[in-house]
């Protein structure tokens, strides 16, 4: 077995397995709701996107799941997969960067937290880069950095419109200085996207914070967030340490933004496909022939 | 002079100061010729004092960078021109201290000058907020660099501070959205930008009038990702393992320079900025005359294409396609 089709075998397994870390139910047949301690069939969990049928909690799901629910069937043409982070700064903390990256490359099948492509949905091309919060919680290096840029490079070369889909917890303090730069370099690639007149999107899902929210998460033309999911810049307890005081419990939640002004429209998981082909429609952007993706 | 403000790693100086100042006090006094003595123990301290800068820690250039009496981006303004002119406020309700711009000429060129501006005591920080901007501070700022934009004014950004500004009003006045605009609103703009950081550079709030033509750096200031107390209590789960994050995180200006980041290292006075403003006003204005001379000489395009070049090269991995010559063991490990 090549190491490429390992991964590959190990993210199919990954798939399902996700699920029981979110819901702490075990490997069974049956996950409960960490929201409202529903207990329901997991298949029909999956089916559903991963969300729950009683009170709507949207579990968080990996890349994989994600772009299944996003493209149209086989559409997706994965791009860069051969990047694989460094260790530029020789970083040890508790534990060396180079193990943490060795760890959550094994654990995810993945080499970096984040996934590009260019695929269709409902047969309009999209560029899409997905973060992936199990590596190393979304953290953002140069690997994420340089992937989402040559993504938004090749999309602003092919008159693509963007989706990048955030989930992190900020830079990845272990790249140094390296890693803050990323949130200017990708700045930059989406600064020539928009003068090209092209659409770009970030959907920000649970949790985007620090760097990510500080640069591409909050630059989009239109800015489409899940339900619930935690978005902010500063984190809630560096705040109540400065202010001494209570936050309101919605804080830093989509819902909390969109209020302020911050997020255009939310969207439930079920209905992220068709939203966001209504809104590729609307901005004009063309089916292609089938033999193009 | 105001009594100086002494970092921990300067206490051996101290005994050497009192010293001399006793003699100074004694001379005034009496008739004694103490000139001899004097020059002695002067030489002494100075290069004590040199020693010591010469081999300070990450974590003890960040006290320096921090030093009340460093000179501030204010500071800065004032020794570059006489014919400055404050601007304020962000045409959206208002004016934060803690990021102030302005214009005046340098050597007779006109230019924008902004900066982070922290305070010098409790008092003046309460107004300044430590230099911790809020979203309206790069607001102001974008709208100031977009004036520069079409009148044709060079921008210098100077940057000093911990951090942009954690707080309620500033989550709810869009933080991440204020900076984020700023970076890239800051690779279309078609006028020379040099950036220097001439204290502390805390993260996103630095980089937030940072993306420039060229970057440059005091000797013992530093810029960082995340502050060494706040990487510290996250990845060693202890704030007090600080100097350890400080020197792994790789802030200071030989590192930074090593990496690309930065363009040029500037050499500080013994005994760091705050002992000799003017020579660090000097030293920074010649710096920044060199670099405005090379950048004005490029056509609009050229420099814009330069700077999304400069940040484009940034960051380091690895592209093989097998990965089995970088990571082999990892199948074995699992499987
Ligand atoms: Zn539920």
């Amino acid at each position: 077995m090549s190491l490429i089709d390992w991964f590959a075998a190990r993210r199919k397994d990954q798939f399902v397995g996700k699920v029981s870390q979110d819901t702490d139910e075990g490997d069974g047949l049956w996950v409960k709701c960490s929201e409202c301690s529903q207990v329901a069939y997991r298949k029909d969990l999956i089916s559903n996107c991963n969300v729950c049928s009683n009170c709507g909690h949207h579990n968080r799901i990996n890349s994989d799941e994600r772009i299944n629910i996003i493209a149209d069937k086989n559409s997706f043409e994965e791009f860069d997969r051969s990047l694989s982070p460094t260790d530029p700064l020789g970083f040890k903390d508790r534990r060396s960067y180079a193990d943490r990256i060795k760890e959550s490359q094994a654990g995810t099948g993945l080499r970096d937290g984040v996934v590009t492509g260019i695929c269709s949905v409902n047969s309009m091309p999209l560029a899409l880069a997905v973060m992936d919060f199990r590596f190393m919680g979304g953290s953002m290096g140069s690997v994420v950095g340089e992937k989402i840029t040559r993504i938004i490079e090749r999309a602003t070369l092919e008159n693509f419109p963007i989706l990048i889909v955030c989930a992190s917890g900020g830079a990845r303090m272990q790249e140094g200085m390296l890693s803050l730069m990323q949130m200017a370099k990708i700045s930059g690639a989406l600064k020539k996207h928009k003068e090209k007149n092209l659409l770009y999107m970030p959907l920000l899902t649970h949790p985007t914070t620090g760097g990510v929210t500080a640069s591409f998460a909050m630059l989009g033309d239109l800015i489409l967030a899940e339900p619930k999911a935690l978005i902010g810049f500063a984190g809630r307890r560096v705040i109540e340490q400065t202010l001494r005081e209570k936050l309101p419990d919605n804080f830093q939640t989509a819902e909390y933004l969109l209020a302020h002004g911050f997020v255009d429209v939310i969207v439930k998981r079920k209905d992220l496909k068709d939203t966001l082909t209504k809104i590729l429609k609307i901005h004009g952007v063309k089916e292609l022939a089938k033999t193009n993706i | 002079m105001a009594k100086r403000y002494l970092l921990d790693f300067e206490k051996p100086l101290v005994e050497l100061e009192k010293q001399i100042e006793q003699i100074k006090e004694l001379a005034r006094d009496s008739e004694v010729d103490v000139s001899q003595q004097l020059l002695q123990l002067e030489t002494l301290a100075a290069r004590r004092r040199e020693e010591i800068f010469k081999s300070l820690t990450p974590a003890q250039k960040i006290q320096v960078a921090r030093h009340p009496q460093r000179p501030s981006t204010l500071d800065f303004v004032q020794m570059f021109c006489d014919d400055w002119i404050e601007l304020h406020g962000d045409r959206n309700g208002g004016d934060d201290m803690a990021l102030i711009g302005g214009i005046g000429s340098i050597n007779n060129r006109p230019v924008l000058m902004l900066g982070h501006q922290k305070g010098r005591d409790t008092k003046e920080n309460v107004v300044r907020n430590f230099g911790m901007a809020k979203p309206g501070g790069y607001r102001k700022a974008l709208r100031l660099m977009q004036h520069a934009n079409r009148f044709s004014l060079p921008i210098l950004t100077f940057i000093d501070t911990p951090g942009a500004y954690a707080g309620l009003k500033a989550e709810e006045q869009g933080q991440g959205e204020a900076i984020a605009r700023n970076l890239r609103e800051m690779f279309g703009l078609k006028v020379p930008i040099v950036a220097t950081v001439i204290g502390e550079g805390g993260s996103g709030g630095a980089l937030g009038i940072g993306v420039a033509d060229r970057l440059l750096m005091f000797e013992h200031s530093v810029y960082t990702v995340a502050s060494p107390e706040a990487c510290a209590s996250i990845l060693w789960r202890d704030a007090a393992k600080a100097p350890e994050a400080a020197s792994a995180l790789k802030i200071t200006g030989k590192d930074l320079l090593k990496l690309g980041i930065i363009d040029e290292v500037l050499p500080e006075p013994s005994g760091g900025n705050n002992w000799a403003p003017l020579d660090a006003g000097n030293t920074l204005k010649e710096a920044i005359e060199k670099h405005l001379n090379a950048l004005l000489q490029m056509p609009e395009e050229e420099l814009i294409e330069e700077r999304y070049k400069k940040f484009r090269v940034l960051g380091k991995f690895i592209e093989a396609n097998n990965i089995e010559e970088i990571y082999s063991e990892i199948p074995q490990k699992t499987e």
